[in-house]
């Protein structure tokens, strides 16, 4: 059976318009993240530490860089070094590019945290990761910037204690923009996807 | 005579059978233990999947080492807001013909202050003390800082 010649067109024209449009909606669409985007949600990466090395660190040393910025404290044994050991398989998945990237560990209990602390701490990690410490007063205002909580839990009878903090990991691009959030829960493979997006793509925006 | 040292053997017998029955510890296994290493002396974590064998429930109430001052079972709980926190595990009950796994961000034993120096590949005797008094003894493995999780 032959279709009559316009109804023929009208199929053509209808399967035309539809590339076009599926094509224009690629264009426009914004990268398929896979983590929460926060892109225009967030403050800018800002901040005026002390690094592990005891040298004064601020956000511009980490232009260039893709960050991941996370909230812990050395005396935190089960999720703050959970989160770490799985950002550092996920800088060996990322290979050659995590050289692009750089891992913050703030502390949100600086009273114990010393930047020689913070060093052998890191550095069991994984070499890209940054600790960094500062005056309590410096650690608040960052963690409110990002409005990441942290409590101090009442002292025990040996006078140790536990602090309470936020477990999400904030994702900022080269030129220091908050982009994504992740959280510990959330799948290597997310992660990866994202960060090689971010890699490819973030620092030319 | 005969059946005097048969009595004899069945009293022997018997013997560890009732003991067995008493104890939870005697239905536990332990598997993949081990003990997050961090530097310093900063306190760490153990891991262990334990299966009860048993028809009844064992309950785990506290464990306790040579190698550490303290050890503590502890639980990691995500808050809606996102927050994290630790909380004290009074009692830990493993069901009848179940498992509970002491592992990353969820139960865990809670490990201060190390009497001696640790390396990662060494290895750390805890035992594991049940509600009924009786004990699990079981070897953990100190692996480095940023290892993955086998729980």
């Amino acid at each position: 059976m032959k279709l009559p010649r316009v109804a023929r067109l009208v199929c053509l024209s209808v399967v035309l318009a539809a590339n076009l449009l599926l094509a224009a909606c690629h264009q426009d669409e914004p990268p398929p993240w896979q983590l929460t985007n926060i892109s225009g949600h967030m403050p800018d990466l800002s901040f005026k530490l002390t690094d592990d090395q005891g040298k004064t660190a601020t956000a511009a040393d980490y232009r260039g860089k893709v960050v991941l910025l996370y909230f812990g404290y050395t005396h935190c044994p089960d999720v703050c070094p959970l989160t770490l050991a799985h950002l550092h398989v996920l800088m060996q998945r990322l290979g050659k590019l995590s050289d692009g990237v750089r891992i913050l560990f703030i502390s949100v209990d600086p009273t114990r945290d010393t930047p020689a602390v913070l060093h052998d701490y890191v550095t069991a990690f994984d070499p890209h990761t940054v600790g960094l410490t500062g005056s309590p007063s410096d650690i608040e205002a960052l963690s409110k910037r990002y409005r990441a909580a942290f409590t101090r839990e009442p002292g025990k009878s040996d006078g140790s204690y536990d602090v309470s903090h936020s477990s999400g990991i904030y994702i900022f691009d080269g030129n220091g923009k908050a982009r994504l959030l992740a959280t510990p829960a959330d799948p290597q493979d997310k992660m990866e996807h994202d960060l090689h997006l971010l890699l490819s793509t973030g620092e030319r925006t | 005579m005969k059946s005097r040292f048969l009595l004899l053997l069945l009293i022997a017998g018997l013997l560890p059978i009732t003991s067995l029955q008493a104890a939870q510890a005697d239905h536990v296994t332990a598997s993949h233990a081990w003990i997050r290493l961090l530097p310093g002396n900063l306190p760490a974590s153990g891991y262990v999947t334990l299966r009860n064998g048993g028809a009844t429930a064992a309950t785990l109430v506290a464990a306790h080492t040579d190698t550490y001052a303290s050890a503590m079972i502890h639980q990691s709980v995500q808050e809606v807001d996102g927050t994290s926190r630790m909380t004290m595990v009074e009692h830990l009950t493993i069901p009848a013909h179940g498992e509970v796994s002491l592992a990353p961000a969820s139960y865990h034993l809670m490990l201060q202050q190390a009497a001696r120096a640790l390396k990662a590949g060494d290895n750390v005797d805890i035992t594991l003390d049940f509600s009924d008094g009786s004990q699990l003894h079981t070897r953990f493995l100190l692996r480095p800082a940023n290892a993955v999780d086998i729980n």
